[in-house]
């Protein structure tokens, strides 16, 4: 097997999960922040 | 430290802070990536697949980092009751883990062409198969703490004792016989020649960056839902 085919394996593992946290990690905070601003805006 | 132990001030500086770290580290890991896959040479061993290590040696030291700094929220939640320490703590611990999970698969697919194994019982691949597991149980003893309303002094504890895995990660190539190769990388300098080593720090300090904004996004997360819920519950007592 070439070589070129681990590292693409490993770049693509990294990149897949590097991208799911920061994906994760800011709809989580989108939705948190937005629930926190309709509940400020609507008392 | 108390500076930021107010959430106003802290998110005063954190909403910024997101977005450069965020920016910073995309730019970084994208340099460093680029010229570890393109413009550095082959080693004369490990041939091509020394490039798996611009990925596998930044995710080796986060994942440890993220649980140095679940340590020290725990020691500033046990003796500070820093008001900030657990909502760090639970917010470090699924981006430890993530980085924790990257090493591992990273190693196991970088060994396969190396070593001619995926996976060998060793010193420094079981103690980081450990720090994941810890990872795992981390998150799911400060969730279910801050689901039943603790202060998260458990969760805190388990972080401490779970610290005593790290020495065991760093000094484990020297303490066991091991595939995995010793310290290549020390304060004293390197045994990788610059040729290969150059993109490895902007590596690294683009995936810190990247690891800080996912951090911080998660703490943003835990104040909202923690405001969220002390206004309805307000709500309801009145």
């Amino acid at each position: 097997m070439s070589h070129w085919a681990f590292v693409t394996a490993a770049y693509s593992v990294a990149a897949v999960a590097t991208v799911c946290l920061l994906a994760w990690a800011y709809s989580t905070m989108r939705k948190a922040e937005a629930a926190a601003d309709e509940l400020k805006n609507r008392r | 430290m108390h500076r930021f132990a107010n959430p106003a001030r802290f998110l005063k500086i954190a909403r910024p802070a997101t977005t450069w770290l965020f920016v910073l580290g995309l730019l970084l890991t994208g340099v460093g990536l680029f010229g570890g896959l393109t413009l550095t040479p082959p080693d004369y061993l490990q041939g091509e697949t020394v490039r798996i290590m611009y990925v596998h040696v930044p995710s080796a030291w986060l994942g440890m980092a993220g649980w140095a700094g679940i340590a020290a929220a725990s020691v500033a939640q046990l003796v500070w009751r820093h008001p900030l320490a657990a909502v760090a703590g639970r917010a470090l611990a699924p981006a430890g883990a993530t980085f924790a999970g990257i090493c591992l698969l990273t190693g196991s697919i970088w060994g396969r062409p190396t070593w001619g194994t995926w996976w060998e019982w060793d010193g420094r691949l079981t103690s980081m198969l450990i720090l994941f597991f810890l990872y795992l149980g981390y998150i799911a003893l400060a969730g279910a703490e801050k689901e039943r309303g603790g202060e998260g002094r458990i969760a805190a504890l388990f972080g401490l004792v779970g610290a005593v895995n790290l020495p065991v990660i760093h000094y484990s190539v020297l303490w066991w016989r091991t595939l995995h190769q010793g310290q290549s990388i020390g304060t004293s300098g390197s045994s990788i020649d610059s040729s290969i080593l150059w993109p490895l720090p902007l590596a690294a300090l683009g995936f810190s960056c990247l690891f800080g904004a996912a951090v911080l996004m998660r703490m943003r997360a835990e104040l909202a839902e923690s405001k969220v819920e002390a206004r309805l519950r307000r709500a309801a007592a009145e």
